[in-house]
């Protein structure tokens, strides 16, 4: 990476940066200035209720300030008269002051945690909804290098880090700020020149401070990759429960688990001792400043230069001056924890889907309800720029037309099926869906009127009802119901334990591959799309189950357009025409029936699948 | 049974015992260091009594030294505190963590498909954190403060004892607020955390159910879900700040009420002259030397709450008793030669009142092939299950060689079962490794026939071979791939015991007609089990078990049952139904 070079950090767009140990120079600067842009943009929503936030910052700033003096005044003035059997009103009202400004104090406390609390929670709120949003709106291309351990790395500990920084950092930093600025004027207006003596340290803090910012930005981003790599092995490792203990793999997960998280630890122990240098550092600058001054100060009391008075009370507002110092430390820490974290959420909201929203303007549609026709023109596909998967490929589906596409595997059947679901864009060519580029069609359009259904059957937390109502979350359970009819389910689903309510434990672990995929059909039933495309979704099934679902297939596909990809040919019997795909090219195009009795590719595979029924 | 929180953060001090002497020092440097600070104020006294008073410039660089010494000490003793507190905390939250994993690794399947993986994460990662920054920081202060206000309440005692009673009485407040607050604090940061864990599971289901998503897309859908819990986890938070927010505040008048009555019994005892002005001065002094560490109880009260939550979450998972483990006195199965018996079997699921299997009998003798043939949830998945002890039986016994399966360590009986799910899971590793799970000291030979028996000379073309990686973090591959995978890494290790849950459903018929072919030679020299859904695989097959709800209802050789049974013929398709058609047209 060559940071001198202008551009450089182009390359380091999104979430490339993650792989980034230390960032330097450009690059450092462009992933502050996006952070520092995402946090502008998550705190910008609250400026008024900063502004009133920050006028209670000072009143109980000086609420808290008043006390010390009201104590030296009740000595002062309201205790000599006592001694002398005077009257007892000036201390009884110095008294009351005091407990008026104890409680306006802690009145102030109350509105300043909860206003701050609410603020941040909102923040979070924010940022919670809008990295999740983003997430879903990725494309797949992302999540398949990006990993679902990472997405859940960003979304929980990287927000706990932002968390803990406006749960506490914002305040921390408001005081020390509000507290060092006071003490500096106060200072000013006590001796000028023992006052520049005092803070001739500041250079010093700010070279420790640049100093801290800089290693602190490299560990934590450090601690942040390391508990990235904890949560995916541990979500790894839960997910595949059933293949880790089957094949004893507890041990080999146990040591990448003990290494990753020695190394998370690893790094959460140097930036705890960066901080154990840096706040005692700050401290220990602290300590030379308050004896240099004590040594001049005295100096110019004897000279006459001073009063002792002076002198003390610069003493004591050093120390005044140092202690916040120490806030302002432990601020930074949090900081540079949250900052790390920032750059990697900055990072995932800087992607762009590479299966993108059509342009304002250009957004088109498509009348719903009525059958589409669906066309390949030139399409070119590689999952790798190396590796072309389709090339020029040409096909036209007329509306309501069944289409089965068959092929030896990695033949480029399900590269087809993806391309017309958009899960992917071709690289040459377009793929219209009744005469309208996909392209252009809004997420929304585009999936209410094409729904594939994909091999493995994936499940969510819930039951099975939940499930089906996948398909068209605005059903009822005579709808989910009717659907699994349909496909022939509906006695093996209320047979359950607990019928439609069973719960399908996590990942639906607790159905059978078969049950899974009845529950996936089930839902794309329901949601009943303009254009149907099967990925080999009936792999799983038993012949009688599998039948059903063709019979019932055979009903809904009845002027609605589909494509099914099928390696077993039991499917071809609902299919209007047959594809044969081979090496990402169309090799055979036909009726079944013709195609049989070609002597052709088809009628080769047909005649082994046939045997295979014995 | 929910373990009672103060008892759940007591019980993590096994974990905290090796850290004793880091604990000891960070206490002791603290105490040093709030020492060393309180010398500076008496130094500077001094200097201005002596000194200054009297004009003596030279006695004046000493004291300076003296100073400048006692910040240095204070300094060094403050980086001490912390630079052991960062080895012993991260020490004992990464053994926990540690543990808390192993144990996770060995509770078995029921339990994982009870407990949604989110809500363990966040026992892992967010509930130690919290739990670590209280050993670090709360545990500490807590000694700490404690110890300084006994101290000043002893120093004050000597002055003037009137007084130092009202100052002590502070106490009183303090634990009052602070067993209310914990009262009511711990049920929301319980709360808190149970609906962080909620939100963790929403996130992982969306991130690996993203395909089903998108093509339904159901993004809104999903996304308004994690809003509505995200909105959730917001509003007991917000209750969560507005406790904190009245507890610190109550907390922080303590101090200041307390200042107030050492004032006014002050004034009265400096009026009636027991006491001398001055002395009341340096009385307040003192007590003002208290305020930080009342106010602080604020923030340690609160941190502390959390702690003991988080604990019990984390024993919540520490306290399950793996039902799945090696019994006492379990033997290792040595030399098996793979001979498989059921006896009166019946399984239900944990939870549920209803039998997946019952009175399942039978007998595999070593080297036969068994099929399972049955209906889409007659069983089949739950019988095999039972066989790796991925579930125990409810009732009835599974033996192998004559031993019940429990009797044997779940090592020695894991290493003769070889198992291929029908959901092939691969992991973020190698092909290599993936294919070596089990095995990891097979040979290359033995990997080589294992790919090529299971067809799988596909991962020769990929990109770095053997060394690619796949699964989650690398390459992906489709349906039939990983199936051949799978079943490449089941049979690599030769097995005595083959579990397949229908190995061959994701290839096509070519593919399917090889591995067949191949497998055959394997199935000749181990026993094996397998559920089938096609006629094709069956030619495999020594004997076929025909399961129907749960029960064997027939036992006997394809053709037998074919010709016997016309719900057998159903169920595989075999009479003259619609995928049969095609067949016939031709």
């Amino acid at each position: 990476m060559n940071a001198a070079g202008g551009r450089a950090e182009d390359a380091w767009r999104g979430v490339a940066a993650e792989r980034l140990e230390d960032a330097r120079g450009g690059v450092a600067a462009f992933l502050r200035a996006r952070s520092r842009r995402l946090l502008g943009s998550l705190l910008h929503p609250h400026r008024r209720a900063l502004r009133w936030l920050g006028l209670v910052v000072v009143l109980e700033t000086v609420s808290e300030m008043v006390g010390p003096y009201l104590v030296k005044v009740g000595i002062d003035r309201g205790i000599p008269p006592l001694t002398h059997g005077g009257s007892a009103r000036t201390l009884l009202l110095v008294v009351a002051a005091y407990l008026a400004a104890a409680l306006a104090q802690a009145g102030l406390t109350i509105v300043f945690v909860r206003v701050a609390g609410r603020i941040g929670q909102d923040v979070l709120f924010d940022l919670r909804t809008r990295v999740f949003g983003h997430f879903q709106r990725l494309s797949l291309s992302f999540h398949e290098r990006y990993t679902s351990g990472r997405v859940v790395a960003r979304l929980t500990s990287d927000v706990e880090a932002i968390d803990e920084l406006l749960d506490t950092g914002i305040s921390q930093l408001v005081f020390a700020v509000l507290s060092l600025l006071s003490t500096v004027v106060v200072m000013f207006l006590l001796d000028v020149p023992l006052a520049l003596v005092a803070l001739g340290a500041f250079p010093l803090l700010c070279a420790i401070t640049a100093w801290f910012r800089r290693q602190a930005a490299r560990t934590y981003r450090e601690a942040r990759s390391a508990v990235a790599l904890v949560i995916v092995q541990f979500v790894e490792t839960l997910g595949g429960i059933r293949a880790v203990q089957a094949f004893r793999r507890e041990r080999r997960n146990q040591a990448i688990f003990e290494e990753v998280n020695a190394r998370y630890a690893a790094a959460n122990i140097r930036s705890t001792r960066l901080a154990a240098v840096f706040g005692p550092g700050t401290r220990g600058i602290g300590s030379v400043t308050v004896a240099v001054t004590l040594f001049v100060g005295a100096h110019r009391v004897i000279d006459g230069a001073t009063t002792v008075g002076v002198l003390a009370a610069l003493l004591l507002y050093l120390r005044r001056f140092f202690e916040p110092m120490q806030d302002l430390a432990q601020f930074f820490n949090t900081f540079q924890s949250a900052a790390a974290a920032l750059e990697k959420l900055s990072g995932v909201l800087e992607e762009q889907p590479a299966v993108a929203e059509p342009a304002p303007g250009t957004e088109a549609t498509v009348p719903p309800g009525e059958p589409l026709d669906v066309r390949f023109d030139g399409v070119a596909f590689a999952y790798r720029a190396d590796r072309p998967v389709l090339a020029g490929l040409d096909l036209h589906i007329p509306a309501g037309q069944t289409v089965a596409v068959v092929g030896e595997t990695g033949a480029g059947k399900s590269t087809v099926a993806r391309l017309l679901a958009r899960f992917y864009d071709p690289t040459e060519g377009r793929v219209l869906l009744g005469d309208v580029d996909l392209r252009r069609l809004p997420t929304p359009v585009l999936r209410e009127a094409v729904v594939m259904v994909t091999q493995e059957a994936f499940l969510f937390t819930g039951s099975v009802a939940d499930n089906i109502a996948f398909g068209r979350p605005d059903a009822d359970r005579a709808d989910v119901e009717a659907a699994a009819r349909a496909v022939g389910a509906h006695e093996l689903f209320a047979g359950l334990p607990q019928g439609y309510d069973t719960v399908v434990g996590k990942r639906g672990g607790r159905l059978s591959s078969g049950q899974r995929q009845l529950v996936a059909f089930a839902r794309a039933f329901l949601a009943a799309p303009q254009v149907l495309i099967l990925d080999e979704a009936s792999s799983s099934l038993d012949a009688p189950h599998e039948r059903l679902v063709q019979d019932a297939l055979g009903t809904l596909l009845a002027g609605r357009t589909a494509v099914i990809i099928a390696h077993r040919l039991s499917t071809l019997d609902i299919a209007d025409r047959v594809l044969v795909v081979d090496a990402g090219r169309i090799v055979e195009d036909g009726a079944p029936a013709d195609l049989r009795t070609s002597g052709g590719a088809f009628d080769q595979l047909n005649r082994a699948w046939v045997t295979s029924l014995g | 049974m929910r373990t009672s929180s103060p008892r759940a953060l007591w019980r993590v001090r096994p974990y905290l015992r090796p850290y004793a002497p880091q604990l000891a020092t960070m206490v002791v440097a603290s105490l040093a260091g709030i020492g060393a600070g309180l010398a500076v104020p008496l130094v500077i006294r001094r200097i201005v009594d002596g000194p200054i008073a009297r004009g003596e410039r030279g006695a004046l660089l000493p004291l300076a030294l003296l100073v400048l010494a006692l910040g240095a000490v204070e300094t060094l003793l403050s980086f001490l505190r912390r630079w052991v507190q960062a080895g012993a905390a991260n020490g004992f939250e990464r053994t926990l963590r540690n543990d808390l994993y192993a144990h996770l690794q060995r509770l078995p399947v029921s339990f994982h498909d009870r407990w949604q993986s989110g809500q363990l994460l966040s026992r892992a990662m967010a509930d130690l954190s919290v739990i670590r920054r209280f050993v670090g920081f709360g545990l500490v202060f807590l000694v700490v403060n404690s110890i300084t206000f006994v101290f000043v309440i002893g120093l004050l005692a000597s002055m003037y004892a009137p007084l130092a009673v009202v100052t002590a009485a502070s106490i009183v407040p303090l634990t009052f607020l602070s067993a209310r607050f914990r009262r009511s604090y711990t049920a929301v940061s319980r709360r808190v955390q149970d609906q962080q864990g909620d939100l963790t599971t929403l996130v992982e289901e969306a991130a690996t159910g993203i395909r089903v998503i998108k093509a339904f897309g159901r993004a809104p859908l999903v996304a308004g879900r994690y809003a509505t819990s995200a909105g959730r986890l917001r509003s007991s938070s917000v209750e969560s700040v507005d406790l904190r927010a009245t507890f610190w505040s109550l907390i922080d008048l303590v101090p200041n009420l307390t200042l107030v009555g050492v004032l006014l019994v002050g004034s009265l005892a400096v009026g009636r002259g027991s006491l001398s002005l001055g002395g009341l001065v340096a009385f307040t002094s003192l007590v003002l030397l208290l305020v930080w560490p009342m106010e602080s109880l604020g923030s340690i009260v609160a941190n502390a709450r959390e702690a003991e939550t988080a604990a019990a979450r984390i024993f919540e998972v520490l306290d399950t008793v793996p039902e799945v483990d090696d019994r006492p006195g379990a033997v290792d199965l040595v030399s098996p030669v793979g001979h498989l018996r059921l006896s009166g079997v019946g399984f239900r699921y944990p939870g549920s009142d209803r039998w997946a299997l019952r009175g399942v009998d039978l007998d595999v003798r070593p080297g036969e092939t068994l099929a399972l043939v049955g209906v889409t949830g007659s069983g089949k998945t739950s019988l095999l299950s039972l066989l790796p002890r991925l579930y125990d039986v409810t009732e009835g016994s599974v033996a192998l060689d004559g031993h019940d399966v429990r009797d044997l360590t779940l090592a020695s009986l894991r290493r003769a079962v070889g198992v291929a799910f029908d959901d092939p899971l691969l992991f973020s590793a190698s092909v290599r490794e993936n294919l070596l799970l089990g095995w990891p000291d097979a040979t290359d030979e033995e990997l080589a026939t294992a790919v090529s028996t299971a067809q799988a000379d596909f991962v020769h073309d990929l990109p770095w071979g053997l060394d690619t990686r796949v699964g989650e973090q690398g390459l992906s591959l489709s349906g039939g791939q990983r199936q051949r995978l799978a079943l490449a890494r089941a049979i690599v290790g030769r097995p005595t015991l083959l579990v397949l849950d229908d190995p061959l459903s994701s290839l096509d018929v070519h593919t399917e007609a090889l591995v067949e072919q191949a497998l055959a030679q394997v199935l000749a020299s181990s026993t094996a089990i397998l559920a089938v859904h096609r006629p094709s695989t069956l030619a495999l097959a020594d004997r076929v078990a025909f399961l129907e709800g749960g029960r064997i209802t027939a036992v006997g050789e394809h053709a037998e049952l074919v010709h016997a049974l016309p719900s057998y013929r159903a169920v595989l398709g075999l009479d003259g139904g619609a995928p049969g058609r095609v067949g016939q047209v031709a």
